[in-house]
């Protein structure tokens, strides 16, 4: 499997709201701390590490 | 509650020194370490007579390398001492890791079943090195020379001349072969300039050894930035006869002097293990750790073993457990070579096999490490989450490095490998360490390393040949036929092998798989036999002729 890398959120504005408030009232150590969390349960559920080195290439590139 | 009483063993000055005649010894091993130890005994098991030169009397001070893994256990077995390592060590299998106040989580190292001895035991070095010494004694073909510390080696182009200074000053001798096992600082090493490259990492240790009537259990603890020692890590481990090893991290910044001071030692220890504890100190040390290898394991006629050849920082307990592997290695290659049935470039498959070995474990500390101390804060924050997440879902917990502990390397590079010709084939890939399983002989239980013999040993399923042994070129190899010569009333070995009726095993004298095959074909073993103890093709063409 490719990073998928087309849209692929069904309701965009709610997931980005959502997650933008989930951390409104944290400071920014807990912020950082609740994103680290993050990642390493989204990298588990994806779980192919092709798909993870893709990712982290891909972020670490800026994004592009 | 201070227990141990350091032996002394006494120096002798050695017939040659008094009569003051050169005399070229095949191996010299330099340091009476755990790793020099097993050098001489495993050397002198395949017949080479051995000195041991140290330049102590006594054995290790404090507790040092304390974690024993099952490979080293069966190397020790088939050199005879296993036995009482294990009934003098404990054996523990659960870990607890702790993360600030609570449990993060727990595991159990349950040991895989129907094998002769346990994943892990523990045991202060001067233990081990006092039961080493004592067999190293009762072997006529190993000399022991304590108070003899080299000064200065000089490599010709068939040995090596030392210059070794005594209580009755200082004298030559010559090795045709130098096993330098004096640590990781070793002198050896300098003295023929070979590099020792790697990471050094900028953080410091305290280890203390504590003697104390406690009923914690017998299991390892390792906390994460406990409240008894805010933002650093803490092991407990359990050693013999109620001593506990305690390691502090210290962080960088903190000055090794001060911290080794009793009063400063003790109140950290109070604190951890609460006002009503009694306790006494009985060894402290500080330490910083690095991951290096050297370039090359032999230089010329030296050959480097143990943390002479690699350091590795002590999570997951890779630094005497790999050495005694090196030497594992190493024992049989060298004997074949001082006995001409091998050329001396089967030493250089010691470098790349053990090197090969020493790079998976600097890989693998490296990494606790870097998890242990995480060397920014993003690194940090990941590092926490994991052990955060690890006390709720199953997923983080093998995430979560606090070491990882100590098992062989294959060495599936390795040209004395006979690559499969089937690709089909289940069980032991070549160049893994032979498994374990309980057999039978004439009826009665024993253990499978057991049958396998010193030298080169072919293992098949089915009673394929009427011979008990393959002659090879010089020498031969012993022929152990499943259903003859051993049976295997579980079908444990079957399975661990990936066996049916045909299926062929060929072990080096180090019990590593070198060759199989799903039958038995007595000029494709010649040819592997031949292969894996370092002849060329020209060469094997020549001998198996």
């Amino acid at each position: 499997m490719m990073l998928y890398l087309s849209p692929n959120i069904a309701d965009p504005d709610d997931f980005y709201a959502e997650l933008i408030n989930s951390q409104r009232d944290l400071d920014e150590e807990q912020a950082l701390r609740m994103n680290a969390r993050l990642i390493l349960l989204l990298a588990n559920h994806i779980g192919d590490r092709k798909v993870l080195t893709e990712a982290i290439g891909c972020a670490r590139g800026g994004g592009g | 509650m201070t227990s141990y009483i350091y032996p002394k063993f006494g120096y002798r000055r050695s017939q040659e020194q008094a009569e003051g005649i050169v005399k070229r010894h095949p191996i010299v091993v330099v340091g009476a370490g755990p790793i020099g130890l097993t050098a001489a005994l495993d050397c002198a098991a395949r017949g080479q007579p051995v000195v041991v030169l140290d330049d102590n009397d006594t054995v290790s001070i404090g507790s040092r390398a304390v974690c024993y893994a099952k490979r080293p256990l069966e190397i020790w077995d088939r050199l005879g001492c296993a036995a009482p390592m294990v009934e003098r060590g404990v054996s523990w299998n659960v870990g607890k890791v702790f993360f600030r106040d609570q449990m993060s989580y727990q595991f159990d190292l349950l040991p895989e079943a129907d094998h002769q001895w346990p994943a892990m035991i523990n045991l202060q070095q001067y233990h081990l090195e006092e039961m080493l010494v004592a067999r190293c004694r009762a072997n006529p073909l190993i000399e022991l020379r304590w108070k003899h510390r080299l000064l200065s080696l000089k490599q010709a182009a068939d040995h090596a001349t030392l210059a070794v200074e005594t209580p009755d000053g200082i004298f030559p001798m010559e090795a045709q072969w130098v096993i330098a096992c004096d640590g990781a600082n070793s002198d050896v090493r300098k003295m023929v300039g070979a590099e020792f490259t790697g990471q050094f990492f900028q953080d410091r240790f305290l280890i203390a050894d504590v003697a104390m009537k406690a009923d914690f259990p017998t299991e390892r603890w390792f906390w994460f930035d406990p409240p008894f020692h805010p933002g650093q890590s803490v092991l407990l481990h359990r050693q013999a006869g109620n001593i506990w090893r305690i390691d502090f991290q210290l962080g960088w910044d903190a000055n090794p002097e001060e911290e080794k001071r009793p009063e400063r030692v003790i109140p950290r220890i109070r604190a951890m293990l609460g006002e009503d504890t009694e306790f006494a100190l009985e060894w402290v040390s500080i330490y910083q750790f690095a991951c290096r290898r050297i370039d090359n394991f032999r230089q010329g006629r030296v050959l480097f073993a143990g943390d002479a050849a690699h350091q590795v920082s002590p999570f997951g307990a890779r630094g005497a457990n790999t050495g005694v592997q090196d030497i594992d290695n190493l024992a049989w290659k060298l004997a074949m070579v001082l006995r001409g049935d091998a050329s001396e470039a089967l030493l250089d498959s010691y470098h790349e096999e053990r090197a090969y070995a020493a790079d998976d474990n600097i890989l693998n500390s490296t990494r606790a490490t870097d998890f242990i101390t995480p060397k920014t804060k993003p690194s940090r924050y990941f590092r926490d989450a994991v052990l955060e997440l690890a006390r709720h879902h199953g997923f983080a917990r093998p995430l979560v490095n606090s070491g990882r502990l100590s098992t062989p390397t294959p060495y599936v590079t390795s040209a004395l490998n006979t690559p499969d010709h089937d690709a089909m084939m289940v069980g032991m890939r070549p160049g893994t360490n032979a498994a374990d399983a309980p057999i039978a002989v004439d009826g009665k239980p024993g253990w499978f390393l057991h049958c396998l013999g010193d030298g080169f040993t072919v293992v098949a399923f089915g009673k394929v040949s009427d011979k008990t042994e393959i002659a090879v070129g010089p020498f031969a190899a012993k022929l152990l036929l499943v259903g003859r010569d051993i049976e295997d009333p579980t079908g444990v070995l079957a399975q661990r092998y990936g066996a049916s009726p045909g299926t062929t095993y060929l072990f080096r004298p180090d019990q590593y798989v070198a060759a199989r095959w799903s039958g038995f074909d007595e000029a494709k073993i010649t040819e592997a036999v031949l292969r894996a103890s370092g002849h060329d093709t020209a060469d094997r063409t020549e001998l198996a002729a």
